[in-house]
Protein backbone atom coordinates (compact mmCIF):
# COMPACT_ATOMS: atom_id res chain seq x y z
CA UNK A 1 0.00 0.00 0.00
CA UNK A 2 2.64 2.49 1.04
CA UNK A 3 4.93 1.46 -1.79
CA UNK A 4 2.16 2.02 -4.25
CA UNK A 5 1.30 5.41 -2.84
CA UNK A 6 4.92 6.44 -3.25
CA UNK A 7 4.88 5.22 -6.84
CA UNK A 8 1.77 7.20 -7.61
CA UNK A 9 3.17 10.19 -5.81
CA UNK A 10 0.29 10.32 -3.33
CA UNK A 11 0.99 12.15 -0.07
CA UNK A 12 2.23 9.93 2.77
CA UNK A 13 -0.67 11.17 4.87
CA UNK A 14 -4.12 9.80 4.24
CA UNK A 15 -6.88 9.51 6.78
CA UNK A 16 -9.83 7.42 5.64
CA UNK A 17 -13.18 8.92 6.68
CA UNK A 18 -14.19 5.44 7.91
CA UNK A 19 -11.70 5.91 10.73
CA UNK A 20 -13.43 8.92 12.28
CA UNK A 21 -15.96 7.06 14.45
CA UNK A 22 -13.11 5.02 15.96
CA UNK A 23 -10.94 8.11 16.51
CA UNK A 24 -13.79 9.94 18.21
CA UNK A 25 -14.75 7.03 20.45
CA UNK A 26 -11.11 6.42 21.41
CA UNK A 27 -10.64 10.11 22.19
CA UNK A 28 -13.83 10.42 24.24
CA UNK A 29 -14.01 7.09 26.02
CA UNK A 30 -10.40 5.94 26.36
CA UNK A 31 -8.02 8.90 26.17
CA UNK A 32 -10.17 11.44 28.01
CA UNK A 33 -11.01 9.12 30.95
CA UNK A 34 -7.34 8.14 31.35
CA UNK A 35 -6.20 11.78 31.28
CA UNK A 36 -8.94 12.53 33.76
CA UNK A 37 -7.78 9.96 36.32
CA UNK A 38 -4.14 10.96 35.94
CA UNK A 39 -5.16 14.53 36.70
CA UNK A 40 -7.43 13.35 39.50
CA UNK A 41 -4.56 11.55 41.17
CA UNK A 42 -2.81 14.91 41.73
CA UNK A 43 -5.83 16.65 43.23
CA UNK A 44 -6.68 17.17 46.86
CA UNK A 45 -9.52 15.27 48.38
CA UNK A 46 -12.59 17.34 49.17
CA UNK A 47 -13.66 17.69 52.82
CA UNK A 48 -16.60 15.32 52.55
CA UNK A 49 -16.97 14.33 48.92
CA UNK A 50 -15.28 14.75 45.56
CA UNK A 51 -12.16 16.82 45.05
CA UNK A 52 -10.92 20.40 45.29
CA UNK A 53 -8.90 22.23 42.66
CA UNK A 54 -5.66 22.19 44.64
CA UNK A 55 -2.87 20.13 43.12
CA UNK A 56 -0.90 18.05 45.57
CA UNK A 57 1.11 14.86 45.89
CA UNK A 58 -0.80 13.95 49.05
CA UNK A 59 -2.50 10.92 47.49
CA UNK A 60 0.81 9.56 46.20
CA UNK A 61 2.36 9.86 49.66
CA UNK A 62 -0.31 7.51 50.93
CA UNK A 63 1.25 4.73 48.88
CA UNK A 64 4.11 4.56 51.36
CA UNK A 65 1.66 3.89 54.21
CA UNK A 66 2.47 0.37 55.51
CA UNK A 67 -1.20 -0.75 55.42
CA UNK A 68 -1.58 0.09 51.78
CA UNK A 69 1.87 -1.14 50.96
CA UNK A 70 0.92 -4.52 52.45
CA UNK A 71 -2.21 -4.67 50.27
CA UNK A 72 -0.09 -3.85 47.28
CA UNK A 73 2.42 -6.56 48.06
CA UNK A 74 -0.35 -9.08 48.77
CA UNK A 75 -2.05 -8.28 45.45
CA UNK A 76 1.14 -8.69 43.49
CA UNK A 77 1.88 -11.93 45.35
CA UNK A 78 -1.52 -13.43 44.52
CA UNK A 79 -1.23 -12.23 40.92
CA UNK A 80 2.21 -13.84 40.64
CA UNK A 81 1.03 -17.11 42.18
CA UNK A 82 -2.01 -17.13 39.88
CA UNK A 83 0.22 -16.61 36.85
CA UNK A 84 2.64 -19.37 37.90
CA UNK A 85 -0.18 -21.81 38.62
CA UNK A 86 -1.81 -21.04 35.25
CA UNK A 87 1.52 -21.58 33.53
CA UNK A 88 2.32 -24.88 35.24
CA UNK A 89 -1.20 -26.25 34.77
CA UNK A 90 -1.81 -24.69 31.38
CA UNK A 91 1.40 -25.52 29.54
CA UNK A 92 0.98 -29.33 29.45
CA UNK A 93 -2.67 -28.84 28.53
CA UNK A 94 -1.87 -26.49 25.65
CA UNK A 95 1.03 -28.64 24.46
CA UNK A 96 -0.96 -31.88 24.47
CA UNK A 97 -3.93 -30.22 22.79
CA UNK A 98 -1.75 -28.79 20.03
CA UNK A 99 -0.36 -32.29 19.37
CA UNK A 100 -3.80 -33.83 18.88
CA UNK A 101 -5.24 -34.45 15.40
CA UNK A 102 -6.90 -31.24 14.08
CA UNK A 103 -10.51 -32.35 14.61
CA UNK A 104 -9.87 -33.33 18.22
CA UNK A 105 -7.94 -30.09 18.77
CA UNK A 106 -10.97 -28.02 17.80
CA UNK A 107 -13.16 -30.09 20.07
CA UNK A 108 -10.89 -29.70 23.11
CA UNK A 109 -10.64 -25.93 22.60
CA UNK A 110 -14.39 -25.71 22.17
CA UNK A 111 -14.95 -27.69 25.36
CA UNK A 112 -12.43 -25.51 27.20
CA UNK A 113 -14.02 -22.24 26.13
CA UNK A 114 -17.71 -23.21 26.22
CA UNK A 115 -18.15 -22.69 30.00
CA UNK A 116 -16.97 -19.12 29.58
CA UNK A 117 -20.25 -18.35 27.93
CA UNK A 118 -21.94 -19.10 31.18
CA UNK A 119 -21.83 -16.29 33.68
CA UNK A 120 -18.50 -16.29 35.54
CA UNK A 121 -20.15 -15.40 38.86
CA UNK A 122 -22.41 -18.40 38.56
CA UNK A 123 -19.43 -20.64 37.98
CA UNK A 124 -17.81 -19.11 41.06
CA UNK A 125 -20.97 -19.93 42.96
CA UNK A 126 -20.64 -23.49 41.71
CA UNK A 127 -17.22 -23.62 43.39
CA UNK A 128 -18.71 -22.14 46.55
CA UNK A 129 -21.38 -24.86 46.58
CA UNK A 130 -18.64 -27.42 46.11
CA UNK A 131 -16.27 -26.11 48.76
CA UNK A 132 -18.50 -24.66 51.46
CA UNK A 133 -18.66 -26.03 55.00
CA UNK A 134 -21.83 -28.01 54.26
CA UNK A 135 -20.98 -28.33 50.59
CA UNK A 136 -20.57 -31.18 48.13
CA UNK A 137 -16.93 -32.00 48.80
CA UNK A 138 -17.21 -32.02 52.58
CA UNK A 139 -20.32 -34.20 52.44
CA UNK A 140 -18.60 -36.59 50.09
CA UNK A 141 -15.49 -36.85 52.25
CA UNK A 142 -17.60 -37.33 55.41
CA UNK A 143 -19.58 -40.12 53.78
CA UNK A 144 -16.43 -41.81 52.58
CA UNK A 145 -15.02 -41.55 56.08
CA UNK A 146 -11.94 -39.65 54.97
CA UNK A 147 -12.63 -36.85 57.46
CA UNK A 148 -14.66 -36.64 60.65
CA UNK A 149 -15.16 -32.90 60.75
CA UNK A 150 -16.02 -30.76 57.70
CA UNK A 151 -13.02 -28.81 56.41
CA UNK A 152 -13.00 -25.06 56.10
CA UNK A 153 -12.07 -24.73 52.46
CA UNK A 154 -13.46 -21.30 51.68
CA UNK A 155 -12.47 -17.82 52.81
CA UNK A 156 -8.75 -18.28 52.51
CA UNK A 157 -6.07 -17.37 49.99
CA UNK A 158 -6.11 -20.88 48.51
CA UNK A 159 -9.75 -20.39 47.54
CA UNK A 160 -8.96 -16.99 45.99
CA UNK A 161 -6.15 -18.59 44.04
CA UNK A 162 -8.47 -21.36 42.82
CA UNK A 163 -11.02 -18.80 41.63
CA UNK A 164 -8.40 -16.69 39.86
CA UNK A 165 -6.77 -19.68 38.14
CA UNK A 166 -10.15 -21.04 37.15
CA UNK A 167 -11.22 -17.74 35.66
CA UNK A 168 -8.00 -16.90 33.84
CA UNK A 169 -6.26 -20.15 32.82
CA UNK A 170 -7.91 -20.22 29.39
CA UNK A 171 -6.00 -17.06 28.38
CA UNK A 172 -2.74 -18.79 29.25
CA UNK A 173 -3.75 -21.98 27.43
CA UNK A 174 -4.81 -20.10 24.29
CA UNK A 175 -1.61 -18.05 24.14
CA UNK A 176 0.64 -21.09 24.62
CA UNK A 177 -1.48 -23.19 22.27
CA UNK A 178 -1.01 -20.61 19.52
CA UNK A 179 2.76 -20.67 19.86
CA UNK A 180 2.97 -24.49 20.12
CA UNK A 181 0.81 -24.81 17.02
CA UNK A 182 3.26 -22.64 15.07
CA UNK A 183 6.19 -24.70 16.35
CA UNK A 184 8.11 -26.52 13.62
CA UNK A 185 8.02 -30.08 14.88
CA UNK A 186 10.83 -31.19 12.59
CA UNK A 187 13.19 -29.13 14.76
CA UNK A 188 12.19 -31.27 17.70
CA UNK A 189 12.71 -34.46 15.73
CA UNK A 190 16.08 -33.22 14.56
CA UNK A 191 17.11 -32.64 18.16
CA UNK A 192 15.94 -36.12 19.11
CA UNK A 193 17.69 -37.70 16.15
CA UNK A 194 20.88 -35.97 17.11
CA UNK A 195 20.66 -37.75 20.42
CA UNK A 196 19.04 -35.22 22.73
CA UNK A 197 16.95 -36.70 25.52
CA UNK A 198 13.25 -35.71 25.45
CA UNK A 199 13.86 -33.41 28.40
CA UNK A 200 16.86 -31.79 26.76
CA UNK A 201 14.99 -31.38 23.47
CA UNK A 202 12.14 -29.75 25.37
CA UNK A 203 14.40 -27.39 27.29
CA UNK A 204 16.58 -26.35 24.35
CA UNK A 205 14.05 -26.37 21.49
CA UNK A 206 10.42 -26.32 22.56
CA UNK A 207 10.67 -24.01 25.55
CA UNK A 208 12.63 -21.18 23.86
CA UNK A 209 10.40 -21.35 20.78
CA UNK A 210 7.20 -21.17 22.80
CA UNK A 211 8.52 -18.43 25.08
CA UNK A 212 6.53 -15.66 23.33
CA UNK A 213 3.36 -17.62 24.08
CA UNK A 214 4.40 -18.11 27.68
CA UNK A 215 5.11 -14.41 28.15
CA UNK A 216 1.93 -13.30 26.38
CA UNK A 217 -0.12 -15.77 28.42
CA UNK A 218 1.52 -14.62 31.65
CA UNK A 219 0.69 -11.00 30.94
CA UNK A 220 -2.86 -11.88 29.93
CA UNK A 221 -3.29 -13.63 33.29
CA UNK A 222 -1.27 -11.32 35.51
CA UNK A 223 -2.84 -8.04 34.43
CA UNK A 224 -6.51 -8.88 35.02
CA UNK A 225 -5.73 -10.79 38.20
CA UNK A 226 -4.70 -7.52 39.91
CA UNK A 227 -8.11 -6.02 39.29
CA UNK A 228 -10.64 -8.84 39.76
CA UNK A 229 -12.08 -7.69 43.04
CA UNK A 230 -15.14 -9.90 43.04
CA UNK A 231 -13.20 -13.17 43.25
CA UNK A 232 -11.48 -12.27 46.51
CA UNK A 233 -14.77 -10.82 47.67
CA UNK A 234 -16.70 -14.04 47.16
CA UNK A 235 -14.17 -16.84 47.63
CA UNK A 236 -11.91 -15.06 50.10
CA UNK A 237 -14.84 -13.80 52.13
CA UNK A 238 -13.61 -10.23 51.77
CA UNK A 239 -10.84 -10.83 54.27
CA UNK A 240 -8.08 -10.36 51.74
CA UNK A 241 -7.93 -6.85 50.41
CA UNK A 242 -6.48 -6.80 46.93
CA UNK A 243 -5.63 -3.77 44.82
CA UNK A 244 -8.95 -4.10 43.01
CA UNK A 245 -10.90 -4.20 46.27
CA UNK A 246 -8.94 -1.21 47.56
CA UNK A 247 -9.80 0.87 44.49
CA UNK A 248 -13.46 -0.08 44.78
CA UNK A 249 -13.58 0.89 48.49
CA UNK A 250 -11.69 4.13 47.93
CA UNK A 251 -14.26 5.12 45.32
CA UNK A 252 -17.46 3.86 46.81
CA UNK A 253 -17.12 3.81 50.58
CA UNK A 254 -14.08 5.82 51.60
CA UNK A 255 -14.90 8.41 48.95
CA UNK A 256 -11.23 9.15 48.47
CA UNK A 257 -11.14 9.66 44.73
CA UNK A 258 -7.57 10.93 44.41
CA UNK A 259 -6.19 7.88 46.18
CA UNK A 260 -8.35 5.56 44.06
CA UNK A 261 -6.95 7.38 41.02
CA UNK A 262 -3.38 6.96 42.29
CA UNK A 263 -3.91 3.21 42.60
CA UNK A 264 -5.34 3.08 39.08
CA UNK A 265 -2.43 5.07 37.70
CA UNK A 266 0.03 2.68 39.35
CA UNK A 267 -1.87 -0.29 37.90
CA UNK A 268 -1.88 1.40 34.50
CA UNK A 269 1.89 1.92 34.66
CA UNK A 270 2.50 -1.74 35.60
CA UNK A 271 0.34 -2.85 32.65
CA UNK A 272 1.97 -0.55 30.12
CA UNK A 273 5.40 -1.62 31.33
CA UNK A 274 4.53 -5.32 30.92
CA UNK A 275 3.13 -4.76 27.43
CA UNK A 276 6.25 -2.84 26.39
CA UNK A 277 8.34 -5.66 27.80
CA UNK A 278 6.44 -8.17 25.70
CA UNK A 279 7.05 -6.08 22.57
CA UNK A 280 10.78 -6.13 23.26
CA UNK A 281 10.78 -9.89 23.86
CA UNK A 282 8.70 -10.82 20.83
CA UNK A 283 10.35 -8.48 18.38
CA UNK A 284 7.64 -5.87 18.02
CA UNK A 285 4.50 -8.01 18.07
CA UNK A 286 1.49 -6.84 19.98
CA UNK A 287 -0.24 -8.99 22.53
CA UNK A 288 -3.53 -8.73 20.70
CA UNK A 289 -2.10 -11.03 18.05
CA UNK A 290 -1.85 -13.82 20.59
CA UNK A 291 -5.57 -13.97 21.22
CA UNK B 1 17.40 -38.90 5.56
CA UNK B 2 18.39 -39.57 9.08
CA UNK B 3 15.30 -37.91 10.41
CA UNK B 4 13.10 -40.07 8.21
CA UNK B 5 14.87 -43.17 9.38
CA UNK B 6 14.43 -42.08 12.98
CA UNK B 7 10.74 -41.52 12.43
CA UNK B 8 10.36 -44.95 10.89
CA UNK B 9 12.20 -46.60 13.72
CA UNK B 10 10.11 -44.84 16.29
CA UNK B 11 6.90 -45.74 14.52
CA UNK B 12 7.73 -49.43 14.28
CA UNK B 13 8.93 -49.79 17.85
CA UNK B 14 7.02 -47.40 20.04
CA UNK B 15 8.99 -46.60 23.15
CA UNK B 16 6.89 -47.53 26.14
CA UNK B 17 7.81 -44.45 28.14
CA UNK B 18 6.69 -42.06 25.41
CA UNK B 19 3.45 -44.00 25.01
CA UNK B 20 2.87 -43.74 28.72
CA UNK B 21 3.62 -40.02 28.53
CA UNK B 22 1.14 -39.56 25.73
CA UNK B 23 -1.60 -41.45 27.54
CA UNK B 24 -1.05 -39.62 30.80
CA UNK B 25 -0.95 -36.22 29.11
CA UNK B 26 -4.26 -36.96 27.40
CA UNK B 27 -5.69 -38.10 30.67
CA UNK B 28 -4.52 -34.80 32.16
CA UNK B 29 -6.32 -32.82 29.45
CA UNK B 30 -9.51 -34.76 30.12
CA UNK B 31 -9.16 -34.22 33.87
CA UNK B 32 -8.68 -30.47 33.53
CA UNK B 33 -11.67 -30.24 31.22
CA UNK B 34 -13.72 -32.16 33.76
CA UNK B 35 -12.68 -29.73 36.50
CA UNK B 36 -13.72 -26.86 34.23
CA UNK B 37 -17.20 -28.33 34.14
CA UNK B 38 -17.41 -29.26 37.81
CA UNK B 39 -18.95 -25.97 39.03
CA UNK B 40 -21.31 -25.90 36.04
CA UNK B 41 -22.55 -29.40 36.79
CA UNK B 42 -23.02 -28.52 40.46
CA UNK B 43 -25.01 -25.39 39.63
CA UNK B 44 -27.31 -27.33 37.31
CA UNK B 45 -27.75 -30.05 39.95
CA UNK B 46 -28.59 -27.50 42.64
CA UNK B 47 -31.20 -25.86 40.43
CA UNK B 48 -33.22 -29.04 41.13
CA UNK B 49 -32.49 -29.04 44.87
CA UNK B 50 -35.40 -28.79 47.28
CA UNK B 51 -33.33 -26.93 49.89
CA UNK B 52 -32.10 -23.39 49.48
CA UNK B 53 -28.49 -23.85 50.45
CA UNK B 54 -25.73 -26.41 50.77
CA UNK B 55 -27.34 -29.70 51.68
CA UNK B 56 -29.24 -31.81 49.16
CA UNK B 57 -32.88 -32.18 50.24
CA UNK B 58 -34.52 -33.80 47.28
CA UNK B 59 -35.59 -33.19 43.72
CA UNK B 60 -37.85 -30.31 42.74
CA UNK B 61 -38.65 -28.14 39.76
CA UNK B 62 -40.13 -25.39 41.91
CA UNK B 63 -37.23 -22.97 41.19
CA UNK B 64 -38.04 -23.12 37.50
CA UNK B 65 -41.70 -22.30 38.06
CA UNK B 66 -40.74 -19.57 40.52
CA UNK B 67 -38.37 -18.13 37.99
CA UNK B 68 -41.28 -17.63 35.61
CA UNK B 69 -42.99 -15.37 38.11
CA UNK B 70 -39.86 -13.58 39.30
CA UNK B 71 -40.12 -10.23 37.57
CA UNK B 72 -37.01 -8.64 38.98
CA UNK B 73 -34.58 -11.31 37.82
CA UNK B 74 -36.25 -11.24 34.43
CA UNK B 75 -35.75 -7.47 34.37
CA UNK B 76 -32.05 -7.95 35.13
CA UNK B 77 -31.76 -10.43 32.28
CA UNK B 78 -33.55 -8.00 29.96
CA UNK B 79 -31.17 -5.21 30.98
CA UNK B 80 -28.20 -7.41 30.21
CA UNK B 81 -29.60 -8.39 26.83
CA UNK B 82 -30.43 -4.78 25.91
CA UNK B 83 -26.96 -3.57 26.87
CA UNK B 84 -25.27 -6.46 25.06
CA UNK B 85 -27.26 -6.01 21.84
CA UNK B 86 -26.88 -2.22 21.80
CA UNK B 87 -23.15 -2.28 22.55
CA UNK B 88 -22.48 -5.02 20.02
CA UNK B 89 -24.40 -3.07 17.38
CA UNK B 90 -22.40 0.10 18.07
CA UNK B 91 -19.15 -1.88 18.23
CA UNK B 92 -19.85 -3.61 14.91
CA UNK B 93 -20.23 -0.25 13.16
CA UNK B 94 -17.28 1.52 14.80
CA UNK B 95 -14.98 -1.52 14.91
CA UNK B 96 -15.57 -2.60 11.31
CA UNK B 97 -15.34 0.93 9.91
CA UNK B 98 -12.22 1.44 12.02
CA UNK B 99 -10.52 -1.72 10.76
CA UNK B 100 -11.37 -0.93 7.13
CA UNK B 101 -10.32 2.70 7.55
CA UNK B 102 -7.10 1.68 9.27
CA UNK B 103 -5.90 -0.51 6.39
CA UNK B 104 -6.54 2.32 3.95
CA UNK B 105 -4.98 5.12 5.95
CA UNK B 106 -1.41 5.99 6.64
CA UNK B 107 -0.48 8.68 9.08
CA UNK B 108 1.81 9.32 11.96
CA UNK B 109 0.45 7.75 15.16
CA UNK B 110 -1.41 4.92 13.45
CA UNK B 111 0.11 2.35 15.81
CA UNK B 112 -0.74 4.53 18.78
CA UNK B 113 -4.37 4.79 17.69
CA UNK B 114 -4.56 1.02 17.26
CA UNK B 115 -3.03 0.38 20.68
CA UNK B 116 -5.45 2.80 22.29
CA UNK B 117 -8.39 1.23 20.48
CA UNK B 118 -7.56 -2.24 21.80
CA UNK B 119 -6.47 -0.92 25.23
CA UNK B 120 -9.70 -2.09 26.94
CA UNK B 121 -8.56 -5.68 26.29
CA UNK B 122 -5.16 -5.06 27.83
CA UNK B 123 -5.94 -2.86 30.81
CA UNK B 124 -7.45 -4.22 34.00
CA UNK B 125 -11.14 -3.44 33.67
CA UNK B 126 -11.20 -1.65 36.98
CA UNK B 127 -9.13 1.24 35.57
CA UNK B 128 -11.71 2.18 32.94
CA UNK B 129 -14.48 1.40 35.42
CA UNK B 130 -13.20 3.89 37.96
CA UNK B 131 -12.35 6.43 35.26
CA UNK B 132 -15.92 6.30 33.94
CA UNK B 133 -17.40 6.56 37.43
CA UNK B 134 -15.40 9.66 38.34
CA UNK B 135 -15.57 11.32 34.90
CA UNK B 136 -19.31 10.76 34.42
CA UNK B 137 -19.98 12.00 37.93
CA UNK B 138 -17.92 15.13 37.30
CA UNK B 139 -19.81 15.68 34.03
CA UNK B 140 -23.10 15.17 35.90
CA UNK B 141 -24.17 12.35 33.56
CA UNK B 142 -27.00 10.25 34.95
CA UNK B 143 -25.92 6.65 35.46
CA UNK B 144 -28.12 4.05 33.85
CA UNK B 145 -28.56 2.14 30.61
CA UNK B 146 -26.83 4.92 28.66
CA UNK B 147 -23.62 4.81 30.66
CA UNK B 148 -23.68 1.00 30.62
CA UNK B 149 -23.98 0.97 26.83
CA UNK B 150 -21.15 3.52 26.41
CA UNK B 151 -18.83 1.52 28.67
CA UNK B 152 -19.71 -1.84 27.13
CA UNK B 153 -19.32 -0.50 23.58
CA UNK B 154 -15.81 0.63 24.45
CA UNK B 155 -14.68 -2.87 25.42
CA UNK B 156 -16.69 -4.57 22.63
CA UNK B 157 -15.01 -2.55 19.86
CA UNK B 158 -11.58 -4.28 20.19
CA UNK B 159 -13.06 -7.74 19.62
CA UNK B 160 -14.67 -6.68 16.33
CA UNK B 161 -11.73 -4.52 15.33
CA UNK B 162 -9.07 -7.22 15.86
CA UNK B 163 -11.09 -9.91 14.10
CA UNK B 164 -11.90 -7.80 11.05
CA UNK B 165 -8.43 -6.31 10.90
CA UNK B 166 -6.69 -9.69 10.81
CA UNK B 167 -9.08 -10.85 8.09
CA UNK B 168 -8.36 -7.72 6.04
CA UNK B 169 -4.62 -8.21 6.52
CA UNK B 170 -4.91 -11.69 5.03
CA UNK B 171 -7.10 -10.54 2.15
CA UNK B 172 -5.83 -10.27 -1.41
CA UNK B 173 -5.85 -6.50 -2.18
CA UNK B 174 -6.03 -7.32 -5.89
CA UNK B 175 -9.67 -8.38 -5.47
CA UNK B 176 -10.79 -4.84 -4.67
CA UNK B 177 -8.42 -3.38 -7.27
CA UNK B 178 -9.90 -5.70 -9.91
CA UNK B 179 -13.44 -4.63 -9.03
CA UNK B 180 -12.39 -0.97 -9.21
CA UNK B 181 -10.67 -1.55 -12.57
CA UNK B 182 -13.84 -3.13 -13.88
CA UNK B 183 -15.64 0.08 -13.06
CA UNK B 184 -17.12 -0.52 -9.62
CA UNK B 185 -17.41 2.55 -7.39
CA UNK B 186 -15.51 2.39 -4.07
CA UNK B 187 -18.83 1.82 -2.31
CA UNK B 188 -19.81 -0.98 -4.67
CA UNK B 189 -16.38 -2.61 -4.38
CA UNK B 190 -16.74 -2.53 -0.59
CA UNK B 191 -20.27 -3.92 -0.66
CA UNK B 192 -19.62 -6.65 -3.21
CA UNK B 193 -16.05 -7.68 -2.39
CA UNK B 194 -14.84 -6.59 1.04
CA UNK B 195 -18.04 -6.93 3.05
CA UNK B 196 -18.83 -10.55 2.11
CA UNK B 197 -15.25 -11.50 2.92
CA UNK B 198 -15.19 -9.87 6.35
CA UNK B 199 -18.72 -10.79 7.42
CA UNK B 200 -17.68 -14.06 9.13
CA UNK B 201 -15.03 -12.11 11.09
CA UNK B 202 -17.54 -9.48 12.13
CA UNK B 203 -19.84 -12.27 13.23
CA UNK B 204 -17.25 -14.16 15.28
CA UNK B 205 -15.98 -10.94 16.84
CA UNK B 206 -19.53 -9.94 17.72
CA UNK B 207 -20.22 -13.29 19.36
CA UNK B 208 -17.19 -12.87 21.61
CA UNK B 209 -18.09 -9.26 22.37
CA UNK B 210 -21.65 -10.27 23.21
CA UNK B 211 -20.43 -12.94 25.62
CA UNK B 212 -18.06 -10.47 27.29
CA UNK B 213 -20.83 -7.90 27.65
CA UNK B 214 -23.27 -10.45 29.12
CA UNK B 215 -20.63 -11.50 31.65
CA UNK B 216 -19.13 -8.17 32.67
CA UNK B 217 -19.10 -7.41 36.37
CA UNK B 218 -16.28 -4.98 37.02
CA UNK B 219 -17.05 -2.14 34.58
CA UNK B 220 -20.82 -2.49 35.01
CA UNK B 221 -20.35 -2.29 38.77
CA UNK B 222 -19.01 1.26 38.40
CA UNK B 223 -21.28 2.64 35.68
CA UNK B 224 -24.67 1.11 36.48
CA UNK B 225 -27.52 3.30 37.64
CA UNK B 226 -29.80 2.72 40.59
CA UNK B 227 -32.39 0.77 38.65
CA UNK B 228 -30.30 -0.67 35.84
CA UNK B 229 -28.73 -3.72 37.45
CA UNK B 230 -27.55 -6.21 34.86
CA UNK B 231 -27.78 -9.93 35.51
CA UNK B 232 -24.12 -10.35 36.57
CA UNK B 233 -24.43 -7.38 38.94
CA UNK B 234 -27.57 -8.88 40.45
CA UNK B 235 -25.86 -12.23 40.88
CA UNK B 236 -22.90 -10.46 42.47
CA UNK B 237 -25.03 -8.75 45.07
CA UNK B 238 -27.04 -11.94 45.64
CA UNK B 239 -23.83 -13.95 46.09
CA UNK B 240 -22.95 -11.90 49.12
CA UNK B 241 -26.18 -12.59 50.98
CA UNK B 242 -26.91 -16.04 49.60
CA UNK B 243 -28.08 -16.85 46.14
CA UNK B 244 -31.59 -18.14 45.53
CA UNK B 245 -31.81 -21.35 43.48
CA UNK B 246 -33.96 -19.45 40.96
CA UNK B 247 -30.71 -17.97 39.71
CA UNK B 248 -29.28 -21.47 39.28
CA UNK B 249 -32.40 -22.40 37.34
CA UNK B 250 -31.97 -19.35 35.12
CA UNK B 251 -28.35 -20.30 34.50
CA UNK B 252 -29.27 -23.88 33.66
CA UNK B 253 -31.69 -22.52 31.08
CA UNK B 254 -29.03 -20.16 29.75
CA UNK B 255 -26.69 -23.13 29.46
CA UNK B 256 -29.19 -24.89 27.22
CA UNK B 257 -29.40 -21.76 25.03
CA UNK B 258 -25.60 -21.51 24.94
CA UNK B 259 -25.18 -25.15 23.91
CA UNK B 260 -27.74 -24.67 21.15
CA UNK B 261 -26.05 -21.44 20.02
CA UNK B 262 -22.64 -23.11 19.87
CA UNK B 263 -24.04 -26.06 17.93
CA UNK B 264 -25.70 -23.65 15.51
CA UNK B 265 -22.53 -21.60 15.19
CA UNK B 266 -20.46 -24.65 14.32
CA UNK B 267 -23.00 -25.99 11.88
CA UNK B 268 -23.06 -22.63 10.08
CA UNK B 269 -19.28 -22.53 10.05
CA UNK B 270 -19.05 -26.05 8.67
CA UNK B 271 -21.50 -25.22 5.91
CA UNK B 272 -19.73 -21.99 4.95
CA UNK B 273 -16.35 -23.71 5.06
CA UNK B 274 -17.57 -26.44 2.74
CA UNK B 275 -18.90 -23.76 0.42
CA UNK B 276 -15.63 -21.87 0.25
CA UNK B 277 -13.82 -25.14 -0.40
CA UNK B 278 -15.97 -25.88 -3.41
CA UNK B 279 -15.86 -22.35 -4.75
Amino acid sequence: MSRKSKLLGRPSFYLSPALWPLIISVALFIVLPIIYIVNLSFLQRGATWGVTDVHTLEAYRKLADPTYFAIFANSLRIATLTTLACLVLGYPFAYTTASLPPGRRQLVLLLLLAPFWLNSLIRLNGWILFLRYDGVLNNLLLKLGVIREPLRLLHNQGAILLGMVYGLISFMILAIYNSVEKLDRSLLEAARDLGASPLRAFLTVTLPLTLPGIIAGSILVFVPSIGLFFISDLLGGGKDMLLGNLIATQLLSARNWPFGAVLSVVMLLITVLLIRLYRVFSGGKSIGEML
Amino acid sequence: MRSNLGRLLRQSTPITSSRWLRLSSRFYVALLLLLTYLPVIIVVAYSFNEGRYGVWRGFTTQWYTRLLTNRSIRANLMNSLKVAFASCGIAIVIGTAGAVGMTRSHFWGKDLLENLAIAPLMLPEIILGMAYLTLFTAMKVTFGMGTLIIAHSTFCIPYIYLNVQSRLAGMDPNLVEAARDLGASPGRAFRDITLPLITPSIFSGAILAFAMSMDDVVISFFVKGVTSDTLPIRIYSLSKVGITPEVYALCALMLVVIIMAIALFYTIRKITQRRTFHA
